[in-house]
């Protein structure tokens, strides 16, 4: 059946959610795109600034970072077998890969996009070199980085799933992959409502609060 | 207070393989608490000169010094007012006023409390929580003047600080700004383009004339403060400083002939106002 009807889906979905096979898998991937996207905000954010600031950083770290944004992070799945094994570090990788990328460049290109005036008015004011990182630059950049922040998630939460869906370990991606090879189609679908239904809810409940955050204090059109 | 002495500053920019002159040969003394303003067409170093002196940007060659010791780099005792302002977006007016302080190692309550005050006195008190993009163009300058008298700078330097605002606007602002100085005595260098503006701010106005970037005229103002824009003897004389400007321009490779200059000055003669000339 190609074509489930959506009260075969929605009557797959409740005994899926049910036997706690739904739940766990959600949990798994959630987990694992959590703990990559936490790395690739605690890593991409410094970076993204450090590129944004330092000549010397730019050309030599900034080339190896643009060139590594036209490669799709799937491709990084086949060396992250190799180096890792079939395990939670390889999907990790990718997930990492996919995301940290795309955070540093949105990171970098907000600070290049500061006026110039912040800077030298925290060093006029006497501002210490490290302190305007942390309290000029990074609190500056804020919008900047919640651009990265939600572009980041996207490319997690896309890594994620190709890679949960090219190799067994549990998961939504598996799920899909599992329902497939049981032509059981109501099931892919269920998973790919779960899946929709998670990204909305990031995109609205928490990009969402922070950006009218942003907004309202920068003062941005609404 | 201080006083500062700039010695033969010279920068150059290189602009399309060929060396601009920023700056040649520039010395000028600036007096303990005087208020000196510099008027000049657009690219004739008067920012760089400001920014040389803020210790943002160092000169290729000559000496800047403070109260007799060189600059060296940015700080709180040379505080910046920027043309845009330069206020911080992410915090509100009070806690854009207690930057600095806090850089400098005051503690939070004393900040607060002093950003208060300061607010109070450029009339901002009832707006200290309020986020910076809620102000209107006037009420941010007057945050950025606050946010740098907050911390006492020996020399307050700004940067056309008001050619972005209405007239209406600016004219308030020139009032009090000119009634901070008269209470507080700091030194200011004041950086503008507009000839009447600079009549109106300073005790002492020098034209610089562009490339090479260099003193062209010295006109000392002895009108009484707080002056005003419409001022009559504002208005001449700054008709004065524009008319040099202008021919300055014209024969932008000759010298400005002498006595022109001196026609010029005999009209002033009973402007309080006095012209000197400088030759470099």
């Amino acid at each position: 059946m190609l074509f489930p009807s959506p009260w075969k889906v929605g009557a797959t979905l409740l005994t899926e959610i049910r036997d706690g096979t739904l739940i766990n898998a959600t949990a798994i991937s959630l987990r694992r795109v959590l703990l990559g996207y936490s790395i690739s905000l605690l890593v991409g954010i410094p970076l993204g600034i450090l590129l944004a600031t330092n000549r010397w950083a730019e050309d030599t770290v900034g080339a190896l970072v643009s060139a590594f944004q036209s490669l799709p992070s799937v491709c990084w799945l086949p060396l992250a077998l190799l180096w890792f094994g079939l395990n939670d570090k390889a999907i990790l990788f990718v997930v990492i890969a996919g995301s940290l990328v795309s955070i540093c460049t949105a990171v970098q290109d907000g600070v290049k996009n500061l006026p110039a005036t912040y800077v030298k008015a925290a060093q006029t004011m006497g501002t210490p070199t490290l302190r305007i990182y942390s309290q000029v630059l990074l609190p500056a950049s804020l919008p900047a980085v919640l651009t990265g922040a939600k572009l980041g998630w996207a490319y997690a939460w896309r890594a994620l799933m190709s890679g949960e869906l090219l190799f067994v370990s549990l998961g939504l991606g598996q799920m899909l992959m599992q329902g497939r090879e049981l032509a059981d189609m109501s099931q892919v679908l269920s998973v790919m409502i779960v899946i929709m239904c998670l990204g909305l809810m990031t995109d609205r409940v928490i990009f969402g609060s922070l950006e009218r955050h942003v907004r309202r204090r920068w003062g941005m059109a609404k | 207070m201080a006083s500062l002495a700039i010695r033969n500053v010279e920068k150059r920019f290189l602009e399309q393989d060929h060396r601009v002159y920023a700056l040649s040969g520039v010395s000028l003394e600036v007096k303990s608490g005087e208020f000196l303003v510099l008027v000049g067409p657009s690219g004739c170093g008067k920012s760089t000169l400001l920014n040389i002196i803020a210790g943002l940007e160092s000169p290729d060659s000559g000496e800047v010094l403070i109260d007799g010791r060189p600059i060296t780099g940015p700080g709180p005792d040379r505080a910046l007012v920027f043309q845009d302002g330069a206020l911080f977006p992410w915090l509100n007016v009070r806690k854009n006023v207690e930057f600095g302080m806090r850089q400098k190692g005051i503690s939070r309550r004393d900040a607060e409390e002093r950003a208060v005050y300061i607010l109070e006195q450029v009339g901002l008190a009832k707006f200290a929580e309020n986020d910076i993009h809620s102000l209107s163009g006037g009420m941010r300058q007057r945050v950025a003047i606050a946010r740098v008298l907050a911390l006492e700078p020996e020399v307050l330097l700004m940067d056309e600080p008001f050619s972005a605002l209405d007239a209406i606007t600016r004219e308030d602002l020139y009032v009090e700004l000119q009634q901070l100085w008269l209470k507080r005595g700091t030194t200011i260098v004041f950086v503008t383009h507009n000839t009447r503006e600079a009549v109106t701010l300073g005790d002492r106005v020098l034209l610089l004339a562009t490339d090479p970037g260099r003193i062209q005229l010295e006109v000392k103002v002895d009108i009484l403060r707080p002056r005003h824009i419409d001022d009559v003897n504002v208005a001449r004389t700054a008709q004065l400083l524009s008319g040099a400007m202008r021919r300055e321009r014209k024969n932008s490779q000759r010298e400005v002939e002498a006595d022109e200059l001196d026609s010029s000055s005999d009209i002033l003669r009973d402007l309080d106002t006095s012209v000197v000339h400088r030759s470099q």
